[in-house]
């Protein structure tokens, strides 16, 4: 096959697993129906997991990842807060 | 205020034992359930429970109060009497004994069991003449007592955030609107199990309860969720339960923060007077979480409270 910009010989490669044809002249690439979304599957996958979500916090609040008092759950002050007016 | 307690001890036993001088094997028997000064005493014997009402109590009040409990016995814990009784000066009612959370597991608080019985108390009608919600009441008496403490480093952003409250949140001004039947004073221990045990969780203490803004009862669990003290989980099971019981107090889905804002910051500023001046009394600095309630406080002073629902005035 030939690319249709410059008429250089493609050549097939595998990338993650989606056959693309790549010119070996001007490097430009050539997809079939359906490879594109096969490898924006395949980024999704690799991409880095979402921070975890929050339930909506006031902005006021205190600042959210490692801040929390939550390993501190227990302690004593916050047991007494809890069941004080 | 030393001769009111074995009044009100004697009063207890008299309720359950109607000889006087019975030897008795009741369990708990002049058991002192809460004895703070300016505020009420309360004594259990046996199964019943009786509580002296803080001085200066407005009878009328009380009676209107009482009257709500015992209509409403699948939300609050009916009193024995729907009729207080004097004793020393002082109005005492009498109430079934129930199980309170323990203090010891806060994680096993029963939040979605809170949140259901608030959603049911706010779409309960309130009878006509009951007054107003104590909660904003409560707040501006929080921020007398820091202001009698003259100067203190941590007072001041305190302040600042009081001060940036709307009128009706600092009981400046009756409340514009929202009027539904509100418990005013909500924290883990109002709740408790009766019958003792197997039975299903009520709200008990009535004496702040009253007309008001909904979100108010709300405001303690989402005050400490935004400081960082109460975890997401627990905070999503609490909003989760009021929505799911048809709660009025945030709607339905979206962001509830627009309707608890100007409540939240109110019950962190009261939190946050209350642990400046018990540390002040204790001669010790403030503790890593009164700390947070306070950092809150000084991070209110740099953002608005939002304007919601009529309340901006």
């Amino acid at each position: 096959m030939q690319c249709p910009k410059c008429h250089a010989p493609m050549h097939t490669y595998n990338r993650n697993g989606v056959q693309i044809e790549q010119c070996s002249g001007c490097r430009g690439i050539f997809l079939d129906y359906g490879e594109l979304e096969a490898l924006t599957r395949v980024e999704a996958q690799w991409a880095q997991p979402a921070p975890q979500a929050y339930p909506a916090a006031p902005a006021w609040g205190a600042p959210h990842g490692g801040h929390g008092h939550y390993d501190h759950h227990r302690h004593k002050s916050f047991g007494h807060m809890l069941f004080s007016s | 205020m030393n001769a009111l307690l074995p009044a009100l001890t004697a009063t207890a036993r008299a309720a359950v034992h109607a000889k006087p001088g019975t030897n008795c094997c009741c369990p708990a028997p002049d058991a002192v359930l809460a004895d703070r000064g300016d505020d009420a005493t309360v004594v259990r014997h046996g199964n019943t429970v009786a509580k002296a009402h803080a001085p200066g109590a407005d009878p009328a009040g009380l009676s209107l109060r009482l009257t709500v409990a015992a209509r409403l016995p699948g939300v609050l814990l009916a009193p024995l009497d729907p009729t207080p009784v004097t004793l020393h000066g002082r109005l005492v009612t009498f109430w079934p004994y129930g199980i309170p959370v323990d203090p010891e597991t806060p994680r096993a608080a029963p939040w979605e069991a809170a949140a259901g019985l608030l959603a049911r108390l706010h779409r309960a009608p309130a009878p006509a003449g009951l007054p107003a919600m104590r909660g904003p009441a409560k707040a501006a008496r929080a921020i007398r007592r820091l202001r009698a403490l003259g100067h203190h480093p941590a007072a001041a952003p305190v302040l600042r955030a009081w001060a940036a409250l709307p009128a009706w949140a600092r009981a400046e001004s009756p409340l514009p609107s929202a009027r539904h039947l509100c418990h005013g004073d909500l924290h883990l221990g109002q709740l408790v199990r009766h019958p003792v045990d197997t039975g299903p969780w009520r709200l008990i203490d009535v004496d702040d309860l009253g007309v008001g803004d909904p979100a108010w009862d709300l405001a303690r669990p989402a005050a400490w969720y935004a400081c960082g003290l109460l975890p997401p989980d627990e905070w999503t099971r609490f909003l989760a339960a009021y929505r799911q019981e048809g709660g009025p107090a945030v709607p339905t889905a979206g962001d509830p923060w627009p309707a608890l804002d100007v409540p939240a910051r109110a019950l962190t500023v009261q939190t946050a007077a209350l642990a400046v001046v018990k540390s002040f009394a204790a001669e010790r600095p403030l503790d890593e979480v009164e700390q947070a309630v306070v950092d809150a406080c000084v991070r209110m002073g740099t953002i608005p409270p939002e304007l919601t629902r009529g309340c901006a005035t």
